[in-house]
């Protein structure tokens, strides 16, 4: 499964440039795992209203991508976007708040899960439209040249999201006008319910980027060295005026599509979740981390043990406050 | 009187003469242009033609195709570009051509244009400017001839104008822009080639703020777009005949500004409301409620709608003149409003 990039990434000069780069992908991927599973817990406690789609399972991508951005790169995100967020940087504090429906929460408690953004980090929100998100990331590609700046943006979206016009259109559009933006298809192999091999008729969504006259590269998607790998070379060429790039990462999401709990009927099975577990990007990178000595288990222990006290002190955050102001509910309609 | 009159501060200084509607818009989008930096212009042919409405005519020569983009006809993603660029804090001019075209583009104006600021909680704005030409009349047929303002209207965080001549072509375009919100401009396509007094220097028009193009005491016609000369033309013909309508132009439809249209139904005590788009589910029936809401005692007769029939635009020039309202309808409503009260 794994392709060009982590081949490339396994070389005695990525190992020796790693040790740093190992430690931040499994802090991002461990934020994210936390994260989430605390989410889906609020969930499952009626604490939460709304919709909530979990991200666990696919940590490696956001990580991996997101740690070879810098903060001013502009990112659009997904439906299931919280990983994203906290691979972005967005606080816990304002991530809970908003799931919670609370007014200090990212959105003041307007977008809630699917709407997730901070503009100040480059996170132009979580979207509640499958693709929509990727003709706004061509949008802010197209910022970022129209000004001479050299940010780029990168549009997460779906297996499912490329069956869309929007991902067509704006695939074309940002080869033709040559953007710096980054097309990360996280395939994991399901539209909602619905499995690849019924939604499209080829194996390697990359496929559809060569239409656009848009090179591509495969990656494993639970290797998070193997994806940042890639991407550091895709945001190299984009920054440097090369233009668009199509990375398809392949994963796979341990929760359902929506929600936590078990499903109406067994559209996948046990055993290809366990399959999925058994290659968990956050064991492999701490194997890794452990066998070359990048870090220590306790080194480890520790980035999960801090990450669970912000999370449970953030969680705590959220509950204590307000709820907006029902005569506020007008706010920001319009600008101005 | 049959000009359209400004408040002299809405029309600060510079010469104005006859200019056509597209001209007008075009000096305007020009001026804006060079007043800002941050504005450019994409869309399907305006660039390197013009626009096929010749709306954009000599722009790439004075600004460039930095500033001058043609993309490929992709609704969707020439949308999706101004409102990513409009939160990045650019101020895009996108155009739709034909208004028809507005279905293939509509997730991003409805759901990711106006509402991301509510959503984002107020983090960003998207200064996002959208042109495009409706209204029947040159036998374009069905999917080229609507005026679907309604449907616009109708979504919290969308701004919509209606210019009704040159002048306000100009000045709601130059306002359009400068707005931190997006604002779809509805140019009307029959109107294109009207003149009307222009001044020369840029100018705008504040969106939410009618106009009342003739002041009448017997019937008040609130007319949308091209329906404004209609109106006009039908309040000359009863004139004639001793009764005064009073004629309000809107000019911008979402936000409305129902307090001049109060005030004005007030002092008439009958109101008829008529635009392009069909009857049913229009302004009209919008405008109608909220009149009899702040105004049910003042009026001598129920609110008149008129409006098209429900039904597709048709080609034939003979069924697509009995389909749009015209001079002659609204005088027949206005006389039906003065017989019933």
């Amino acid at each position: 499964m794994a392709q060009r990039a982590s081949k490339k990434s396994a070389g005695p000069a990525a190992n020796h440039t790693s040790a740093q780069v190992v430690r931040d992908l499994h802090e991002r991927m461990v934020r994210i795992r936390l994260f989430e599973t605390e989410a889906g817990k609020l969930m499952e406690a009626g604490k939460l209203p709304g919709f909530l789609h979990l991200y666990v399972g696919q940590e490696a991508v956001a990580a991996g991508v997101m740690a070879a951005l810098r903060d001013d790169d502009q990112i659009t995100s997904t439906h299931r976007g919280h990983g994203h967020a906290v691979a972005k940087g967005v606080s816990f504090k304002h991530m809970y708040a908003e799931l919670y429906g609370r007014v200090t929460g990212a959105c003041l408690g307007r977008g809630g899960s699917m709407h997730i953004n901070d503009v100040s980090l480059g996170m132009l929100g979580a979207n509640g439209i499958v693709g929509a998100g990727v003709p706004i990331a061509v949008g802010a590609a197209f910022a970022a040249q129209y000004r001479g700046e050299d940010n780029i943006a990168v549009t997460f979206f779906g297996d499912g999201a490329t069956n869309i016009g929007s991902f067509h259109e704006g695939a074309n559009m940002a080869a033709i006008l040559r953007l710096p933006v980054l097309f990360i298809c996280e395939n994991n192999g399901y539209a909602e319910f619905t499995p690849q091999s019924k939604h499209m008729l080829i194996t390697d969504v990359a496929e559809r980027a060569a239409s656009y006259g848009m090179p591509s590269v495969i990656v494993d998607g639970m290797d998070a060295l193997a994806v940042h790998q890639a991407t550091v070379e895709a945001v190299a060429r984009a920054r440097a005026g090369e233009g668009p790039m199509f990375i398809e990462a392949k994963t796979y999401r341990y929760y359902d599509h929506q929600g936590v709990k078990g499903l109406r009927h067994p559209y996948r099975s046990d055993a290809e979740v366990e399959e999925w577990k058994a290659r968990d990007a956050i064991d492999l990178i701490e194997a890794r981390a452990l066998s070359d000595g990048t870090a220590t288990r306790a080194e480890l222990d520790e980035t999960w043990r801090r990450t669970r006290d912000e999370i449970a002190e953030a969680i705590a955050y959220a509950e204590a406050s307000p709820l907006p102001d029902t005569a506020d509910l007008l706010l920001n309609v319009y600008s101005g | 009187m049959t000009t359209i009159t400004e408040a002299p501060a809405l029309a600060p200084g510079g010469t104005a003469r006859k200019l056509s509607y597209v001209k007008a818009f075009n000096e305007g989008l020009a001026q804006a242009m060079r007043e800002d930096e941050n504005v450019f212009v994409a869309g399907e042919d305006v660039a390197g033609y013009g626009g096929v409405f010749r709306m954009f005519d000599n722009l790439l020569d004075e600004f460039g195709p930095r500033r001058m983009i043609d993309t490929p006809i992709s609704e969707a993603a020439l949308v999706g570009l101004g409102v990513g660029a409009a939160a990045r804090g650019l101020r895009p001019v996108v155009d739709l051509m034909f208004m028809d075209f507005i279905g293939v583009c509509l997730d991003q104006i409805v759901n990711q244009a106006a509402k991301m600021k509510y959503m984002f909680g107020g983090s960003v704005s998207v200064p996002l400017t959208i042109t495009t030409a409706s209204g029947a009349g040159l036998g374009a047929a069905a999917q080229h001839s609507q005026s679907l303002e309604a449907w616009l209207a109708h979504v919290p965080g969308l701004k919509v104008v209606m210019p009704s001549d040159a002048y306000t072509a100009k000045g709601l375009t130059v306002s359009a822009i400068r707005d931190d919100n997006p604002v779809v401009v509805m140019l009307n396509k029959v109107l294109l080639g009207s003149t009307s007094d222009v001044p020369e220097q840029i100018y705008g028009i504040p969106l939410g703020q009618a106009h009342t193009a003739r002041h009448g005491s017997d019937v008040t016609v609130i007319a949308l777009g091209r329906m404004v000369g209609e109106a006009l033309a039908a309040a000359e013909e009863l004139a004639a005949e001793g009764i005064e309508v009073e004629v309000i132009d809107p000019r911008t439809v979402q936000p409305l500004d129902t307090e001049t249209m109060f005030a004005s139904v007030r002092r008439t005590n009958r109101v008829l409301v008529v635009h392009e788009a069909v009857t049913f589910g229009g302004l009209g029936g919008e405008i109608a409620a909220q009149i009899q809401d702040a105004a049910f005692d003042y009026l001598d007769a129920p609110v008149l709608r008129i409006g098209a029939p429900f039904s597709p635009v048709p080609f034939s020039p003979v069924l697509e003149k009995a389909y749009v309202p015209d001079q002659a309808r609204i005088v027949q409503g206005c006389r039906r409003l003065l017989e019933r009260s």
